[in-house]
C-alpha cells in the first residue's frame, strides 16, 4: 500500500520516505517552538528590538545552556562568538533573555574591539521551563539570535538562591582574576566574581513582608587602562554571587578596573594588575 | 477498592505489630478507631510513642509520600515532625494519628522549607496547632513558596490557592523545648547546612532524634544550603548520645552516630572533587560536566542530583579563602 501510494505521488523507496520527513520536520519543529516562544513573539521581540530583522541561526553566536536546569538558581549559561572583535567589525552588545522570568532581560552586555572576542559565560535563575536567547547586535546594527530550550526541575530548587546570608556577609567582596597563561595582545580570559545576593525582592509574601527587599547588581564595568572592554546592565535574573567570565585584549603590562553599582547605589570596585609571563597580582583598593 | 482498603489495613496493623514485637512494648490495647478517618496512612513505631511515616525516593513533585515523616505522642498532646508533600498526605498522617491516640495535635514542626516535608502543613491548620519552624523559615518560604506551589499545581494537576502555605508561629534560633506531656522534645536551629533553615527534634524520653535532612540515607544528599556548614553539624551532632534517628530519606530508623557516615563521606568526597576542579580553573559548567555523573557508590537518585550537587558545592567553594 505504501509503496503504491509512494508511486502514486511520483516518489520511490527510501528517498521518498526521507523526502517526506524533510517537508515534515520543520512544520513540526515550528509547531512546538511556536507554543513555547509566545512570551517572545507576544511583546518581548518588539519591545526590545521593535520590527529590526533578527536572524536566527547559530552563525555568529552560539548559546550554550544545559536542557535541564537542576537548580533553578545557579544555571551556567556560555555564549561563543564565531568572530573575532576587529575595529571593523565587532559585536556591539549581547542581549540575554530567559522568557519566562519575571524580568525576562537577564542583562545586556558590551563589548568592544579591545574585548578580543565576544565571549561570555554566566550564571542565570531560571523559574520555569522556558525558552533562553542570546541576542548579539554588531556594530553595523544587524541582529543574530541563539535560541534554546530549558527544563527547570528538580522540585526542591528555586531561583532565590541557599544562602543569602553568606552573600550579604561578603557583600560587595571582589574576585578578578585572569587566566595563567596570560599573553600580551592574545584575547585573554577574565573573571569577576561579585559577592551579591542579588535578590529580586519579588518573591515576597504578603504575610512576611520586607523579607527580602530588592536588592541587585545593575552595572558592570571594566576597564583596562582606562579603555572600556566589558560592560553590562544586569537585572534579578543573574544568579546570586555574580560570575562573568569574559574576554580583553591586553596591549601592555597596566591596570584592570572592574566598577560594580547596585540598586542601592553601592559601589564596588577592584583592579588587577596585568602583567605579561608572570601570574597577575592584586591591587589593593 | 474495599479489598485495597482491606488491605491496606491489615498491612497496616502488620507493620504496627511488627514494631511492637520489635520494641518488645505492649500491644494489648487495640487503638480508638475514629469514623471520619477513612484513609490513614502506614506508619511504623521506631521507639516507644514515636512514629514514623516512611517515604519512598523520588524526585520532588515526582512522586508521592518521598520524606521520612511523623510524630510523637505524649500524655498531653502530639507533636508531628514534617507533614509530607501535599494536603492529602498530611490528612493522612492525621488520620494515622488519630487511630492510635486521643490525645490532640499540638506542634507542627516543619524541620526545613522543602516541599516534600511540608506542603502537608495546611492538614493541620486548626485551633490548638502552632506550627514551629527555624527563625529562616518565614524567609526561605516567603522566597520559594509560590515556585513551589505552582509545581505541586502543576503535579498535582489542580489549582492551589496561596493559603497552603503555613508559616510558622513560633520560631526557633538557638533551642526550644516543648513539653507535650510526660516528655520534652528538644527542638535545635542549625546553622546553614542541607538548607538555611535546617531544624532537628530529638525526643529525650527515648533518645529519639528526628535529624530531617541533615541525614541522607540511600536516597543521594541534596545540597541546598552550605557543603561545609553541612560538614559542621554534622560533625557537632556525632557526639549526642542517641539511641536512633530518623534521617529524612531512607529507613524509618538508623543508629547513631553511624546514620551520619554516609552523608559525610559523600559531602567530603565532593568538596575534595570540586575544590580540586576550581583551583584547575575549570568554571561551573565544565566541573558539572566532568563529575557531573552518577557516583558509582549506590545512592538513590543520583542521575537527577549529582550535577545540582557539582553546582551548589562549587559556587559555595568558588568563595573560599
Amino acid at each position: 500500500m505504501v509503496r503504491k501510494h509512494s508511486r502514486s505521488i511520483g516518489l520511490s523507496g527510501p528517498f521518498g520516505i526521507a523526502t517526506l520527513l524533510m517537508l515534515l520536520a520543520p512544520v513540526l519543529v515550528e509547531a512546538t517552538t511556536a507554543e513555547e516562544d509566545m512570551v517572545w513573539s507576544g511583546g518581548l521581540r518588539h519591545a526590545y528590538f521593535g520590527d529590526r530583522p533578527i536572524v536566527q541561526s547559530d552563525e555568529l553566536i552560539v548559546l550554550d545552556a544545559p536542557k535541564r536546569a537542576e537548580d533553578a538558581a545557579i544555571v551556567p549559561i556560555s555564549i561563543t562568538a564565531l568572530m573575532p572583535q576587529t575595529d571593523e567589525r565587532y559585536i556591539k552588545t549581547i542581549y540575554l533573555f530567559v522568557d519566562k522570568n519575571p524580568g525576562p532581560l537577564a542583562g545586556q552586555f558590551h563589548f568592544t574591539p579591545r574585548s578580543g572576542r565576544a565571549d561570555l559565560a554566566f550564571r542565570v535563575r531560571v523559574n520555569a521551563y522556558s525558552p533562553i536567547r542570546a541576542i548579539a547586535e554588531t556594530n553595523d546594527g544587524e541582529l543574530f539570535m541563539s535560541r534554546r530550550f530549558i527544563k527547570a526541575t528538580g522540585g526542591c530548587s528555586a531561583p532565590a538562591g541557599s544562602d543569602l546570608d553568606a552573600a550579604m556577609a561578603r557583600l560587595g567582596k571582589i574576585k578578578l582574576k585572569t587566566d595563567n597563561d596570560l599573553q600580551i595582545a592574545e584575547p585573554t580570559a577574565v573573571q569577576l566574581m561579585i559577592s551579591h545576593p542579588n535578590l529580586s525582592g519579588m518573591q515576597m509574601d504578603q504575610l512576611t513582608r520586607m523579607y527580602a527587599p530588592a536588592q541587585f547588581i545593575r552595572h558592570v564595568k571594566v576597564s583596562f587602562e582606562g579603555e572600556e572592554v566589558f560592560s553590562a546592565e544586569t537585572g534579578f535574573g543573574i544568579s546570586e554571587n555574580p560570575s562573568f567570565r569574559f574576554y580583553f585584549v591586553p596591549e601592555r603590562e597596566g591596570k584592570l578596573t572592574a566598577e560594580i553599582s547596585d540598586t542601592n547605589d553601592l559601589q564596588f570596585s577592584q583592579t588587577l594588575q596585568i602583567a605579561p609571563a608572570s601570574a597577575p597580582e592584586l591591587v589593593s583598593n | 477498592m474495599l479489598s485495597h482498603q482491606r488491605k491496606s489495613n491489615s498491612r497496616r496493623m502488620l507493620i504496627m505489630q511488627l514494631g511492637c514485637a520489635f520494641f518488645a512494648l505492649s500491644c494489648a490495647t487495640t487503638p480508638p478507631q475514629h469514623a471520619s478517618c477513612s484513609s490513614p496512612t502506614d506508619v511504623v513505631q521506631v521507639a516507644s510513642g514515636v512514629y514514623v511515616r516512611p517515604g519512598h525516593a523520588a524526585v520532588v513533585f515526582e512522586g508521592e509520600q518521598i520524606a521520612n515523616i511523623g510524630f510523637v505522642v505524649g500524655d498531653r498532646c502530639v507533636a508531628v515532625i514534617d507533614t509530607g508533600g501535599s494536603v492529602a498526605e498530611g490528612r493522612a498522617l492525621d488520620c494515622a494519628i488519630r487511630e492510635l491516640t486521643d490525645r490532640p495535635v499540638c506542634y507542627a514542626i516543619n524541620t526545613h522549607v522543602h516541599p516534600d516535608h511540608l506542603l502537608g502543613n495546611a492538614a493541620f491548620q486548626r485551633p490548638g496547632v502552632e506550627f514551629v519552624g527555624h527563625a529562616k523559615l518565614p524567609r526561605a518560604l516567603a522566597l520559594r513558596g509560590d515556585i513551589y506551589l505552582a509545581r505541586a499545581s502543576a503535579f498535582e494537576g489542580r489549582e492551589l490557592d496561596a493559603s497552603r502555605l503555613i508559616f510558622p508561629e513560633r520560631t526557633v534560633a538557638g533551642v526550644v523545648k516543648l513539653d507535650i506531656g510526660g516528655r520534652i522534645l528538644s527542638v535545635r536551629a542549625h546553622k546553614s547546612a542541607h538548607t538555611d533553615n535546617d531544624i532537628s527534634v530529638v525526643d529525650e524520653t527515648t533518645k529519639t532524634a528526628f535529624l530531617g535532612d541533615l541525614v541522607f540515607l540511600e536516597h543521594i544528599p541534596v545540597i541546598d544550603g552550605s557543603i561545609n556548614g553541612w560538614l559542621v553539624e554534622l560533625d557537632d551532632l556525632t557526639g549526642e548520645s542517641w539511641e536512633y534517628v530518623v534521617p529524612g530519606h531512607g529507613p524509618a530508623r538508623a543508629s547513631w552516630p553511624a546514620a551520619a557516615a554516609p552523608t559525610v563521606q559523600y559531602l567530603t568526597g565532593l568538596r575534595d572533587q570540586v575544590r580540586a576542579w576550581i583551583a584547575s580553573g575549570s568554571d561551573l559548567a565544565s566541573a558539572q560536566d566532568r563529575i557531573g555523573a552518577p557516583p558509582s557508590d549506590g545512592w538513590q537518585l543520583a542521575e537527577r542530583y549529582q550535577r545540582r550537587n557539582v553546582g551548589a558545592a562549587y559556587a559555595e567553594l568558588e568563595w573560599e579563602d
